[in-house]
Order: C-alpha cells, then structure tokens, then sequence
C-alpha cells in the first residue's frame, strides 16, 4: 500500500511539468499558433527559476523568475511570427535551440548548488489520512496550480466570450479579423500564456521535482508537451488523462528499471518517447479523415488595411 | 421625364419611390428629410500610386434600395468596407445623419446602426450557428437570451436558423442567413449586401427580395452590390454606378435598360460574343458512366449516379449553386480523385476511371480549375514554371527528367500573345497579375496544347468583363475546332451564352441535360434548388 | 504613426541576396553584447571565434571536415523543408547509419577482412538513415501523424539504443570499461586524402551532394516536383504530383545523408564508435539550412561558416574559457536573425496613420 502510494505520488509529481506546459501550448494553438519553442522556453524556465530561488531562497521567487524568462521568450517567438510573418515551425526551432544554449549559459554557474525544495501542503488530520491524505492534500503548489490552470482554461474557453474569440480566431483568423477582432493581439496573448507556463513547467523540474539543476533536465518534456496537445485533441479534460498517463509510463519504467526486469535501462528509458510515437499514430488515425485541429493551426496571418 | 443623368449637379428627389408624386406636388416634401443617413464626399483610398476609389459622392436615404453597381475591379468593396470601418479612407468625408462620421471599425459601425453582409462570410465552421452571431455581436447580451432571439428574429423575417447546429454542416444558402440575421439583429438602420445572390438559386433569390422589401417597408436603407443587371432593375430604387474607382452615374435602374447600364458600367459597348454558325458534333469525346464517389472529406459531396456524353464539337455547362458537387465531379473528370470503375469516365474512347491526371492529359485531354492561386497555379511561382505544371505530361518541355526552359517560356509567350495576357514583365509570379490576366493565362495555357476535351470549371469568376469576353470566345473557338467542352459555371447568363445543353448539379446529382435553348431561367432555377425534370414536367402538366 | 507589414507583389532579388548578410551583422552585434555582459573583449573575442582558425592551416582542414556532415545532411534537410515536411530527427538518423556501419566494423574486427568492408559499411550507414527516416514519414503518410514530433522523439530512441550498445554488447574489452568501442581496423577506417592531414573522403562526397542537389533541384522535374508540392499542395495534385511519393522520396535521402555522414564521422575522424559521436550536427544542420535558404550553394557556404564557429568556439574556449554554449547561443541567434531578414523577401514595412477614434457624439 504504501508502494502504491508512493507510486501514485511520483506519477504525480512526473505529469506535473507535462500538463502545465501542454496547458499553455492548448491555449496557444487553440488561437491558431504552432509554438514548438516549448523546449526551449522550459529549460530556460528551468534555469531562471533554479537561480532565482538559489539567490532569494524562496521557491516562489524562483517560480516566478522561470514564468519571467518563459514569457520573456516567447515575446520573441510573437515578434518573429506575428510581427515579421515568418514560418512558425523554423522560428520555433530556433527558439528551442536558442533556450538550450541560453540555459547552459545561465545555469553554468548552478550546477552543484542545491536549494530547499517547494514547501508541500500540510493539513493536520487531512494529510495524514492513509494513503489518500498525502495525495490529495499533500502536494506542493505546483500541482495545484496545474490542476487549477486545466480547470481556468476550460472555462475560460467555453464559458468566457474571450475564450469564445480565441476559438473563433484559430478556427478563421480571416473571418476574424473581417469582424473587427484584433487578430494579432489576441494570438500575442495567447503566445505569452504558453510562455508562461512552460517557464513555470520548467522551473517546476529544479524546484519541487528535484532540489537541483542539471543543463538538459528537461529531457524532451517539451516535446512531450507538444503530443499531449495533439493527443488531447486541443480539449483540456483529455489533457490532464494524457499527461498521466505519460507520467504514469515514466514512472513505471523507472521502476521496471528497478525491478531488474532484465531489459537493459536504455530501453525502458526509452519507452515514453516510444509510447509518443505510439501515441501520435494512433490518435490520428482515429481522427483520419477530419482533423480536430483548430483550422487556423500554424497559418500565417498578415491583415490588410 | 428620364431621371437618368450623367453629370452630378442633379439635385435628387428626397424620396425616389415617391418621384411621381412629388413631381406633381412640389410642396409635399417633407422637411424631415432633408439629409441622407448616410452621406460620403471626395471618399478616396489610395494603395501607393493605385486609386481603388477616386473621390466618391454617394448619398443613401431612409426606406430606398440603394444599387451599386460595377464591374470586378471597380470599387464596389473598397467603398463598402470603407462605409462599415474595416479600412480607412486616404481622403474625404462621411456623413451619419448629418454628422461627420470615423470609425475605427466594424463595431463601432454596428454601433451606430449600421449592418454588412459581404460576399466572404465571415463565418467560423467549427463553431455552432448561435456562436457565430454572438462573435458578430457586441457581446453584452447574455448567450442564453441571444440564442433564443436568434430563432426568433430567424423565424419572423422567413430565415430558419438552428442555434446549435455547426456551421460546417450548413449549406451556402443557409450560411447567408445566418450573415444576415446576425446584421438584423443590431437593428440596423442602413444594411449593405455585397453581391447576395451570387451564391443562391432564383428561387432563393426571390425570396430574399420578399425580406428586403419588408426591411425597406420597416424603414431602414439597403445598398445592394450587384452586377446582375435584371436583379438590379427588379428591386432596386436608385442605382450609382462605379467605374475604374470613380462615381460615373446616377439613375433609377427601372428605366434604364439592361444594355444601357452595362454600357455605364463598362464605359463601351460590350463585345458580343458571337458563336459559329450551325455547330457539328462529331463523336463522343468525353463520357461518363454512372459515376459514383464516395466522400473523402466530411465536409464534401457524395457523387450518385453522375452520367453524361460530350461530342466534339458541343459545350455543355453544368449549373447549380456552389456546394452541390462540382468541385467533386471535377476531381474525378481532372483524375485528381480515382474512380472506382476504369469505365466509368472514358476520355475519346479510352476507359481513364483508373488513370492519374497525367496521363489524362496525354490523352488529350485539359483542365482549367475553379481557384486559380493555389489550384490552377503556384501563386510564387512563375509563369513559366507554372506552365510546366500542366505541361510537363506532354508537350515537350521535359526531356530524360531535365527541364527545357526554352519551350516553358515560349508557353508563356505564346498564351500572351493569343490571349492578351497583361503583365508588368516577361515571367512574372503568378500571384502579381490580376484575375482577369491570370485567368486568361490559366485557359491560354490549356488551350495551347491543342486538347480534345476542355473541362473548366467557373470560367470567368470575379474576372473583368474584357478578360470574361475574351476567354468564353476562347472556349467557343475551341469547341469549334472540334473539341468537346465542359462548363461548370454559377452564372446562368454565361451559361445560356455560350452553351449547347445545361444540366443541373443539385446533392451530388446530374440532371439530364437540356437544350439551352429550352432552358429557361425558371426551369433551370427549379433545378437548381432540387426538383428534378419529371417532377417539373408533372407540375406543368397540372398546372397549365 | 503605425508599422505594418504588408505583401510585396513580388519576392525581393535584392533582399534576397542581401539577407544573410545583415543576419550575420546583427549576430555579431547581438554576440558583442553578450561577450560583453560576460565580462569578456568583445573584439577578441569575435577574433578568436571567426578570424583565428582562418589565419591556421590545421583549422582549415578541421573547418572543411566538421562542415562536411553539416553540408550533407543540410542539403538533405533542404530537400524535406522544400517539399513542407519537417525532418526534425536527422541526429537520429545520423546515429542510424553510425550504429548499422559500425555493426560491420565491429564483426570484422580483427578478422582479415578485405577493401570491401568501408564502402560496404557507408552503404549500410546511408540505407539505415533512410530506413529510420522512413519512419515518421510513413507515420505521417500513412496516419497523418505529425512529423515533426514522431521524427524527434526517435532521436532520443536512437541515442538510447547507441548507448545501449556501447555500454554492452559492443564495448571495447579492453577499455577500461570506457563506453565504446575498440578503435576500427584500418580497412573499416575512412582515408584521409593527404598523408597527415585531415581531410578525409567525406568532404569529397560532401561536394558531389551538393553538386547533385543543385542539378537535381535546378533543372530537373523531381525538383520542380519536390518545389511545387512544398509550396501548393492543390496545385501539385492539379499537376500531377502525387505528395505522399515526394514525403517519402525526401525523408529517405535526407535519412540516408544522415546515415551516412553519421557513419563517416565513426569512421573517419573518431575512429571508433562512442556516446557523443555527433555534437549535436543533426541539429545544426537544420540552421544550416535555413541559412543557406535551402539552396545548395548557399548550404555550402553555410555549412561552412558554422562549422568556422564550431572551432572559433573550441578555440575561444580554450584561449578566453568562454563555455562552449555561447557557440549554441550565436548559432540561435544566427537562425532567427536570417529567418527574420528572410521575411521582408515577401513583406515589407509600410508607415500608415493609426485609425482614428470615432466620434462619440454620433446617434
């Protein structure tokens, strides 16, 4: 039981950084933005926020230091794609190569440092109800958070005439923009958002999921991230079923790799980018045919005045 | 007394419907009516050297249908969106009840009273019908309650709409009416309609006359775009005429006649289009077997049953309202989708269901799609490469995989020269010349390889009137050479114009086809909007 | 007073030519800043990274053999982003072709094996590429499914498997229990063209990829073809071109590049098979080819240019301990400066007065 227990907390803690920055990438491409600078702006996240809570001391500060750089990265990724026109996938790359580096540079200095972890929730009585108690009521605020921002979004986009308009202008951005909505602003605001959140994704990582900073820690998630939204069909409910069940496949080959299954680590390390591959043909094969994609996805918008 | 002027001194009569009275009491004008509702003066947009409006006058009055009319290229919309806010007027005035009126955009125009329907609906196909008019609203009515008033402005003016249906689903003349219920639903006091009827069937067209007349009944303006002149004159009150971006007259469309408005429109006599006397058929050159298709996109037609036989020699045309299967029957003639059976499409005796286009093309056979940028052309392409898109089956520009310049550019010539092709250089990109010029090119370059089976489908679509002339001339020559022609068009008078035979395309069925001769605008419109010819010749049969 | 962009009617020859040019400009600006900020001579620095290894004849040689994969699977890379599909994996198929030839090198070590076994372990190098890169390219053909994820996570699938392989079944006995492999027999090494230098076989065939892809994509109708189904889709289907055949066709040969300059570079400059065979050369590759605006003359020279920064940047960090990540900073820099200046090819800034307030008085 309390090998259950310990399971169902880790897998939380692994889907974490997956489903916020997926939340923000959702909201992003639901205004018709192909963002795929999530890696980048991550790890960036990561380092930023390492660092703020290796000089204050507070994860909080260091939790708002990773939104910081996630966002300030993205407003490049805005002023290339919106504000220049240019090809969303290369500026995206580019993004995700310039994060890596940047990262590197920044968090040279971090390596070996080691900072007291997000403080955990702590309820008497609550927490300490068996096995329930700690998952429920004893997280760190990072999984609050991200539960809190699925349930923001859904509403946001459904029961909101904002999240009505962001719809409609990834569905139709000409449509859109004959209505008199102002396009670009609009995708600026979502872009930011998804910067946002995957900064604090990343910052999560050296904040909560391990008390330090390794360059590269964020291992791919970005990418991940990127699927879950695909796999989610743009819907934030599926979303968060994604995202565990992604947290749920590294975890479990973690502990595979413990049980001395006897496949070499290589391969069961390798199973959750397997399982995307996986994952990617099996969700668009179901969809063959007609596409859930938001119509707008990844075109190129330049009003006419 | 003629109301038709050329010069702009005139002075108007307040109430163009109420002329005759008027004129034959002076003193019962009412004071009231002194300004227009809306008023524009010297209004002029100016696109670096290009004028796309030179200095317009135009006044609309309370309780008038207002014509615009004009030909592709004439203004007509740069002085709409100006009107309803979307761009903004390099000089010049307008007037809103007599004060001077900005805006910033389209919602303040709303604000003020002032509604559009423009020919590009503004419409979102994975959203349901009630979110669509909320996004066209303002937003501060409750979604629940605007759902409700939705159906219920909807059902009172005879424009059924259903709030949660998604708009995907929804056929063209359905999509209209929720352009059009969403506009009266701000109560407008001045509604625009850009080129309404361009996407209805006659019978739906009436009906959307028997609306507008009651909005006019109500009080409120109408400025109705057009350039089917027989609508004009059928509905329309006053009529200002645009030319080459400048006001060129004002009239009242019921006494001119339809030769005379054309001739203000295009600023000449039209050129007739003149057939070759007593054309011969000769054999069969295209013939299609009860082509079945199934969807390959959900949003698509199904083919049933499609069957018709094309001599060399003849054109047919096939009519119907967009949406009912042409674009699907041109991908199955072009090859672009396969048919099930080899037999059922047969190219000059050959069976060619299974084979791709290419090899089509080297059976003779050519074809001119409905979207030139991005479906006939490569739009930054030039045009030379994009001869070598059609060409390259079999006329001689590739040799062992390697490309011959050469004859790519002589394509290129050589359509210029046949078919007046305006260009600013040699080999341009294709997006750069105008739809007129690029289409002619587009037909130039099919008919240049001599084919034996010709299918185009809208031919002259948003294309000027000189360009239209010169490609339906094109096609009748063709046909006169011996080739068989297939015409898929929208416009029923190029239709009568150039045709042998008219069928009708309605749900992914092909009528049987008629005589041009004998296709009347009605039986053709009741074609168009489903019933089939034996239900007609029953209906006939009762009702004489 | 507001900036807008709008369509130019036609593309801009001038731009055009002039784009890679600023693009390098403001990097270099941009890069002083940065030397600046740590606390490094801006000017010296920008020495040692672009002059230095000009001024020296091994670096030269070393210059031309680290371009040579990025050249070859640029030029791949080119061929994909021509046709609109994103090869994002070309790492995991350099790593491909370096595992599938060095299998070979691994079974004849030792053993007397004859001449046959190089060109017989790069033709394995190229066909695995292709192989692994028809992958995602299957995937995306066949299920729609996005290639640029699929292809992406099967490099870390392939990094996986190759350290599989060099921690066990093939590590070097012999090594001190170092992950890698025993260092390849001659016959399954790759010749250096000179007797003591450094050029080796690779740049030879780095230069015929390129002279083929420029008659390939300037003159003949596969290339027409691969242009015209990356910029029109309906239109390529209108001409006769059938996508599906050209996203294969470009995935295997930009795999089968990586294939092979993942094996070229086991076999030639490493000699032996490791973890870390490539730094990160797939990944460049692809500013590689957006630098070189997917022409291969331009790929050339591009190619050529960061592999100058990939030594200017050993060299800086060595001589003024700049780390080594400046390098990845300036190559991003490098990419979003060039797709920037690459947009006005298409669109230009206009000055228009902003729109102006309604009148409230109205009504």
């Amino acid at each position: 039981m309390e090998l259950f227990e310990a399971i169902i907390l880790s897998v939380l803690a692994a889907s974490t950084p997956l489903l916020i920055a997926a939340t923000g990438e959702l909201v992003t491409e639901r205004a018709g933005v192909l963002n795929l600078g999530v890696e980048g702006m991550m790890i960036v996240g990561a380092a930023c926020g390492f660092g703020g809570a290796l000089l204050t001391g507070s994860t909080t500060v260091g939790a708002i230091c990773g939104i910081a750089a996630g966002t300030a990265l993205s407003l490049v990724f805005a002023l290339m794609t919106l504000g220049l026109a240019v090809n969303q996938v290369a500026t995206g790359l580019a993004l995700t190569i310039l994060g890596i580096g940047l990262s590197g540079l920044i968090g040279a200095g971090f390596v070996g440092e080691r900072i007291t972890p997000a403080p955990q929730l702590y309820i008497p009585g609550l927490t300490d109800i068996p096995i329930l108690g700690r998952i429920l009521f004893g997280e760190d605020g990072f999984v609050y958070a991200s539960l809190l921002m699925v349930v923001g979004v859904w509403l946001f986009l459904y029961r909101t005439r904002s999240g009505l308009i962001i719809r409609a202008v990834g569905d139709n951005h000409v449509s859109a923009h004959a209505l008199g909505y102002p396009v670009l602003k609009i995708r600026l605001g979502a872009v930011m958002f998804g910067g946002a959140c995957a900064g604090l994704a990343g910052a999560y990582l050296p904040l909560a999921y391990t008390p330090f900073f390794v360059p590269g820690m964020t291992a791919g998630r970005g990418w991940i991230a990127l699927a879950l939204v695909v796999f989610s069909s743009w819907r934030p409910g599926r979303l968060v079923i994604g995202a565990y069940l992604f947290g749920a496949v590294t975890i479990l080959q973690l502990h595979a790799q413990g049980w001395g299954v006897g496949i070499p680590s290589q391969f069961m390390s390798a199973l959750p980018y397997l399982a995307t591959v996986i994952v990617l043909v099996l969700i668009s094969r179901a969809r063959a045919g007609g596409s859930t994609a938001p119509a707008a996805l990844g075109t190129v918008f330049v009003p006419d005045r | 007394m003629s109301y038709l002027t050329q010069n702009l001194d005139v002075v108007l009569p307040r109430r163009p419907s109420d002329a005759w009275s008027q004129m034959s009491n002076p003193m019962s004008i009412d004071p009231q009516r002194q300004t227009p509702l809306l008023q524009t003066i010297g209004l002029t947009k100016r696109y670096g050297t290009f004028l796309a409006t030179d200095s317009i006058d135009i006044d609309i009055w309370p309780r008038e249908i207002h014509a615009l009319l004009g030909e592709n290229g004439a203004g007509k919309s740069t002085l709409v969106k100006k009107i309803y806010g979307l761009i903004q007027p390099s000089e010049g005035e307008m007037r809103w009840q007599g004060k001077p009126m900005t805006l910033a955009g389209p919602s303040e125009a709303r604000a003020l009273g002032i509604g559009m329907v423009s020919q590009h609906f503004s419409l979102f196909d994975n959203l349901t019908v009630a979110e669509n008019v909320a996004l066209g609203l303002d937003g501060k009515e409750p979604f629940k309650d605007m759902s409700a008033r939705l159906e219920e402005v909807a059902n009172v003016y005879g424009l059924p709409l259903d709030p949660k249906r998604e708009v995907w689903r929804l056929s063209v003349g359905e999509r209209q009416r929720i352009e059009i219920v969403r506009a009266l639903m701000q109560d407008p006091k001045f509604l625009i309609l850009d080129e309404p009827t361009a996407v209805l069937t006659p019978q739906e067209a009436d009906q959307l006359f028997i609306v507008l007349e009651r909005l006019k009944a109500e009080g409120r303006a109408i400025l109705y775009i057009s350039h089917k002149l027989e609508e004009v004159k059928r509905l329309c009150d006053t009529a200002t005429i645009l030319r080459g971006g400048k006001r060129i007259s004002i009239c009242v469309p019921r006494n001119e006649t339809a030769a005379s408005l054309a001739r203000m429109m295009v600023g000449a006599d039209v050129k007739e289009v003149k057939a070759a006397a007593g054309r011969r058929t000769t054999v069969p050159r295209l013939v299609v077997n009860d082509l079945n298709m199934e969807l390959d996109d959900p949003h698509g037609v199904r083919l049933e049953h499609i069957s018709l036989e094309l001599k060399g020699g003849e054109i047919l045309g096939i009519a119907g309202v967009a949406g009912n299967g042409q674009n699907e029957l041109f991908s199955a003639l072009s090859g672009e989708r396969l048919a099930k059976d080899p037999g059922m499409i047969v190219i000059d005796g050959h069976e060619a269901g299974h084979l791709s286009i290419t090899s089509r093309r080297k059976l003779g056979a050519a074809f001119v799609p409905e979207e030139r940028l991005g479906h006939g052309t490569v739009p930054r392409m030039k045009l030379s490469e994009n001869a070598l898109l059609t060409g390259h089956a079999a006329s001689g520009m590739v040799q062992h995989g390697f490309v011959n310049m050469a004859a790519m550019l002589a394509t290129v010539d050589r359509a210029t020269e046949i078919f007046d092709v305006r260009k600013a250089k040699r080999d341009p990109e294709a997006a750069s010349l105008s739809g007129g010029n690029l289409q002619k090119f587009i037909v130039g370059r099919e008919i240049l390889r001599n084919p034996t089976v010709l299918v185009v489908s809208q031919p002259t679509w948003g294309v000027d009137a000189g360009a239209a002339a010169v490609i339906r001339q094109a096609l009748l020559d063709l046909a006169a050479s011996g080739a068989a022609v297939l015409v898929t068009s929208q416009d029923l008078d190029e239709l009568t114009e150039i045709t042998d035979r008219i069928a009708v395309m309605f749900h992914g069925h092909l009528s049987e086809p008629l005589a041009t001769s004998d296709a009347s605008r009605e039986k053709l419109g009741l074609l168009m909007g489903g019933s089939t010819l034996p239900q007609m010749e029953a209906n006939d049969a009762v009702g004489a | 007073m507001l900036l807008v962009l709008e369509k130019r009617a036609e593309q801009s020859n001038t731009v055009a030519l002039a784009s890679p040019l600023i693009a390098i400009c403001l990097t270099i600006v941009t890069m002083s800043i940065l030397f600046a900020i740590l606390d490094k001579n801006p000017i010296s620095a920008l020495g040692v990274y672009f002059i230095d290894p000009l001024t020296d004849g091994y670096s030269l040689q070393e210059i031309a053999v680290k371009a040579a994969p990025l050249v070859m699977i640029g030029i791949g890379l080119s061929l994909c982003y021509l046709a609109n599909v994103w090869n994002i994996g070309a790492e995991g198929q350099l790593l491909a072709g370096a595992v599938a030839g060095s299998w070979l090198a691994v079974k004849t070590q030792g053993t007397d094996a004859g001449a046959w076994v190089l060109p017989t372990m790069l033709l394995m190098g190229a066909v695995a590429g292709a192989l692994y890169a028809l992958i995602p390219a299957l995937c995306k053909v066949r299920f729609g499914a996005s290639e640029i994820l699929t292809s992406l996570m099967l490099v870390y699938v392939a990094d996986l498997f190759l350290d599989y392989l060099v921690r066990g079944p093939w590590r070097d006995p012999a090594g001190f229990n170092f992950p890698t492999t025993a260092k390849f027999d001659p016959v399954a090494t790759v010749p250096a063209l000179i007797e003591g230098g450094r050029l080796h076989l690779g740049v030879v065939i780095a230069l015929i990829v390129v002279a083929g892809a420029a008659v390939l994509l300037g003159r003949t109708i596969k290339g027409f073809e691969i242009r015209v189904v990356g910029a029109a889709s309906r239109a390529a289907r209108f001409g006769g071109f059938k996508s599906n055949r050209v996203i294969l066709l470009t995935f295997a040969i930009s795999g089968a590049l990586a294939g092979l300059a993942g094996i070229i570079e086991v076999a030639g400059p490493v000699g032996h098979l490791q973890p870390g065979i490539s730094p990160g050369y797939g990944f460049t590759a692809i500013i590689v080819a957006f630098l070189g605006r997917l022409n291969p003359m331009g790929i050339l020279i591009a190619g050529l240019f960061l592999a100058l920064t990939f030594i200017g940047g050993e060299q800086a960090q060595i001589a003024m301990k700049i780390p080594l990540d400046v390098t990845k900073v300036l190559q991003g820099l490098l990419l979003f400066y060039v797709l920037a200046c690459d947009s006005l090819i298409l669109y230009r800034f206009r000055l228009i007065s902003p729109s102006p307030k309604a009148h409230h008085g109205v009504v």
